[in-house]
């Protein structure tokens, strides 16, 4: 059966492309350089600055298009991280239980009750500060458990399913049932997961550049920026307006893609 | 209908809870000689003994004073005691008590109190009471209205020392909840997290002041302090940004500027390469236009600074030292060419990263530096870390922060830069430093240790130790009609000399 475009998808499409075209030209081409101070502070947005400027005089379009980049790549690896190691958590945990479920499945408690903030300090301490892989690691590991536990349950409700057990009786082994018969199934489950986590990641990343790790100033992302617009919210509205802006149309765009792709897999249910 | 009477009600739960606040306005407050004050931080003690957050001892000064006390010309003239006479060898200091002094209650100032309060901070069992920089006296002794205090060796420090031996009555226990001194302002009352206030004591022997009644509210957090400075609902803020202060209304407030008293730099790990080469470091110092750093991140606050000392210290202020290097990309090439890194070199600024000034300095820096080939990256670490990696272990290349001399002497902001010495976080070592330092140590008078220390100073900007930036300003917001600020060259706040225009 084909699978018919929705109006959700094709919204969150056209959204998250233009961001992503947008980010992808700030790669290599910004309208200003994203560090050069040379604007003026604080100018409120014209023409030639339609953003306008911040409190050193940078433009904050060019830094936009620039932090765009860098965030969307940050959130997208983090979120991978988590949802690849916890979807494998949640699957071996769902379908065999018993012993291993009660272990990893503790660990993964000891994980969520540990705050994000000192397994990021742990992290920092082992691989050494300034790396922007570091916060990819830190912020994975801290995704992990929502994804192992959402994933779990949805592996353990499919695990008695009759096509399951008919798969058993043909002999399937344990690890064709898995990838081949269940893993397609939990997709509806999957998917929202991905698509929350993914938003709940690019605002985190900026709350671990404080500790060294992540984007460091000067360079730009935008949770960092929103971060920094906060304490000039009256000196300088449009900051954190069109940073703000920003991330919530990225939010929005990955948040309907991810509804349009439910929508899509219930009709076709 | 039930539910909306239950929203009626909640609403306007809401809108009397947003207004409990109700604070009276400036004229208002003017017109009976009162004053609001915003404080960023709740007081750690109002015990004198035990008091040790500088934000503490910034407005409990105008309640407690020693023998001897601070002008705002950094000055240290008597107090409690009325004269004070130092012998010709520098160990022997007689102070004369002042007639007619009295406590917060009424009582009279004795030799009594006197020696209590300096013997409970020189030499008691209560460990937290005792000021490490008294552990010079050798002995304390009354003879009738004179004290006569010994020192087992001259120190130029210890009216400095002294002055934080605050005068309190003997035996009196009940400081920490209704502390008495002898200052011009008396405490009336506390709530802790909210609010003190202190009002006019009459019977000062001194200027007494001028406003009946002042209330130091505590307002954490900095957008606290800027909406209670927009609705009217404070006079007077100290310590704001230059972020804060374009937030303010310029009809309503004066902004004053004052100086941070501190050493703001980009110190530098004189031990590692390539901060070892001299050549690298004045490098450095010909890339780095400190004017435009301040007119970058501190929209043009602030006083450029070229050594380790700072303007409040008129007397060993080396002012020509400020504009020893010149900023000059074609030297900074030069220099860098000589030392072997034609194409500059790459380095890394770790700044601690709750303090945004610093943060904004790097950045900007960052950004000069590029303009002379050198290629450097911002290393933001928190507090703790910096304290230990930076500071403690000594682990970086390049660092900026803020230096500061927490008493009325310069001799902390040079003798860091000893060799030998403990707390010499940059590695900086130079045997003239070293020499001009014991020299200066040991000095018998105070105009010899004076030109040592301005010698000092001069071995650090030669040398491009570090490079210099600024004394960061301090800006305080005060109300129109409201006078009489003047600024310290330590951490204080005198209420004492504020008034309100008629």
């Amino acid at each position: 059966m084909k699978k018919k475009m929705n109006s959700y998808l094709l919204t969150g499409l056209i959204i998250t492309g233009t961001f992503l075209l947008l980010a992808l030209i700030g790669q290599f081409w910004t309208p200003y350089v994203p560090t050069d101070m040379a604007y003026g502070r604080f100018q409120a947005p014209t023409l030639s600055h339609p953003f306008g400027t911040d409190n050193f005089g940078r433009d904050i379009l060019s830094r936009v298009m620039e932090g765009a980049g860098t965030t969307f790549f940050i959130a997208l690896l983090t979120v991978s991280l988590g949802a690849v190691a916890g979807t494998a958590v949640g699957a071996v945990t769902g379908y065999f239980g018993g012993l291993l479920d009660d272990i990893l499945m503790r660990l993964n408690d000891a994980l969520t009750a540990f705050p994000s903030f000192l397994l990021a300090l742990l992290i920092v301490s082992l691989i050494g500060p300034g790396k922007k892989l570091s916060v990819i690691l830190a912020l994975g590991l801290v995704f992990i458990p929502s994804f192992a536990r959402v994933m779990r349950s949805a592996f353990a409700s499919l695990r008695t399913a009759n096509y399951v057990t008919g798969a058993r009786l043909m002999g399937a082994g344990s690890s064709r049932i898995l990838f081949v018969h269940l893993l397609p199934n939990t997709f509806k489950v999957f998917l929202p997961a991905f698509t929350i986590g993914f938003n709940n990641a690019v605002l985190a990343e900026a709350s671990m550049s404080f500790l060294g790790i992540g984007v460091t100033p000067p360079d730009a992302s935008l949770g960092y920026m929103l971060s920094e617009a906060q304490s000039m919210l009256r000196a300088a509205p449009w900051y954190a307006i069109f940073t703000g802006l920003t991330i919530v149309f990225l939010v929005f765009g990955v948040g309907l893609i991810g509804e349009g792709l439910q929508l899509m897999e219930g009709e076709e249910g | 209908m039930k539910r909306k009477l239950l929203t009626l009600t909640l609403a306007l739960l809401t809108l009397a809870a947003v207004s409990i606040p109700v604070f009276a306005s400036a004229s208002r407050r003017a017109s009976q000689n009162e004053l609001a004050i915003g404080i960023a931080q709740d007081f750690d003690s109002l015990d004198p003994d035990y008091m040790t957050a500088a934000g503490t001892k910034e407005i409990l000064f105008n309640v407690f004073e020693g023998l001897v006390k601070p002008t705002s010309d950094g000055d240290i003239v008597p107090a409690v005691a009325s004269d004070v006479q130092r012998s010709e060898d520098g160990l022997t200091y007689t102070f004369t008590l002042r007639e007619g002094v009295l406590f917060h209650n009424g009582d009279p100032v004795t030799m009594d109190d006197v020696l209590y309060s300096i013997t409970r901070r020189w030499n008691s069992d209560d460990a937290a009471a005792i000021l490490p920089a008294l552990a010079v006296i050798e002995s304390v002794e009354a003879d009738g209205e004179t004290l006569v205090i010994t020192l087992s060796e001259p120190s130029n420090e210890f009216l400095a020392a002294i002055m934080n031996a605050y005068i309190i009555p003997a035996g009196y226990t009940a400081q920490e909840t209704a502390p008495i001194g002898t200052g011009p302002y008396r405490f009336v009352s506390r709530e802790v997290q909210d609010s003190l206030v202190v009002e006019r004591f009459p019977e000062y022997y001194g200027t007494p002041g001028h406003v009946d009644r002042i209330t130091f509210r505590i307002l954490e957090g900095a957008d606290g302090l800027v909406l209670g400075l927009q609705s009217g609902a404070l006079d007077l803020v100290a310590h704001l940004s230059s972020d804060q202060v374009i937030q303010l209304d310029p009809r309503d407030y004066d902004i004053c500027e004052g100086s941070m008293n501190l050493v703001q730099a980009l110190y530098l790990n004189n031990a590692a390469a390539p901060f070892d080469d001299i050549r690298v470091r004045q490098a450095l110092c010909y890339a780095i236009d400190k004017r435009e750093v301040l007119a970058k991140a501190f929209d043009g606050y602030g006083t450029p600074l070229g050594t380790s000392m700072f303007p409040s210290f008129s007397k060993y202020y080396d002012e020509s030292l400020t504009d020893y290097y010149t900023p000059d990309l074609d030297k900074a090439h030069a220099l860098l060419t000589e030392a072997g890194y034609p194409d500059g070199f790459e380095m890394t600024i770790t700044v601690p990263s709750n303090y945004t000034p610093h943060v904004n300095t790097a950045v900007v820096l960052v950004e000069l530096l590029k303009k002379a080939g050198i290629k450097a990256t911002v290393q933001p670490v928190d507090w703790s870390t910096w304290l230990s990696d930076v500071y403690g272990a000594r682990k970086f290349q390049s660092t900026i922060t803020g230096l500061t001399s927490d008493n009325m002497t310069a001799r902390k902001l040079l003798e860091r830069f000893g060799s030998q010495v403990g707390n010499n976080f940059t590695n900086y070592s130079n045997e003239e430093y070293d020499a001009i330092l014991a020299q200066a140590l040991s000095a018998s008078n105070d105009e010899e240790q004076t030109e040592l220390y301005r010698a000092l100073e001069r071995n650090l900007t030669e040398n491009a130790a570090n490079v210099y930036i600024q004394d960061m300003a301090d800006l305080v917001a005060v109300h129109k009609g409201l006078s009489g600020l003047t600024f310290y060259p330590i951490y204080v706040l005198d209420v004492s000399a504020l008034y309100w225009e008629s």
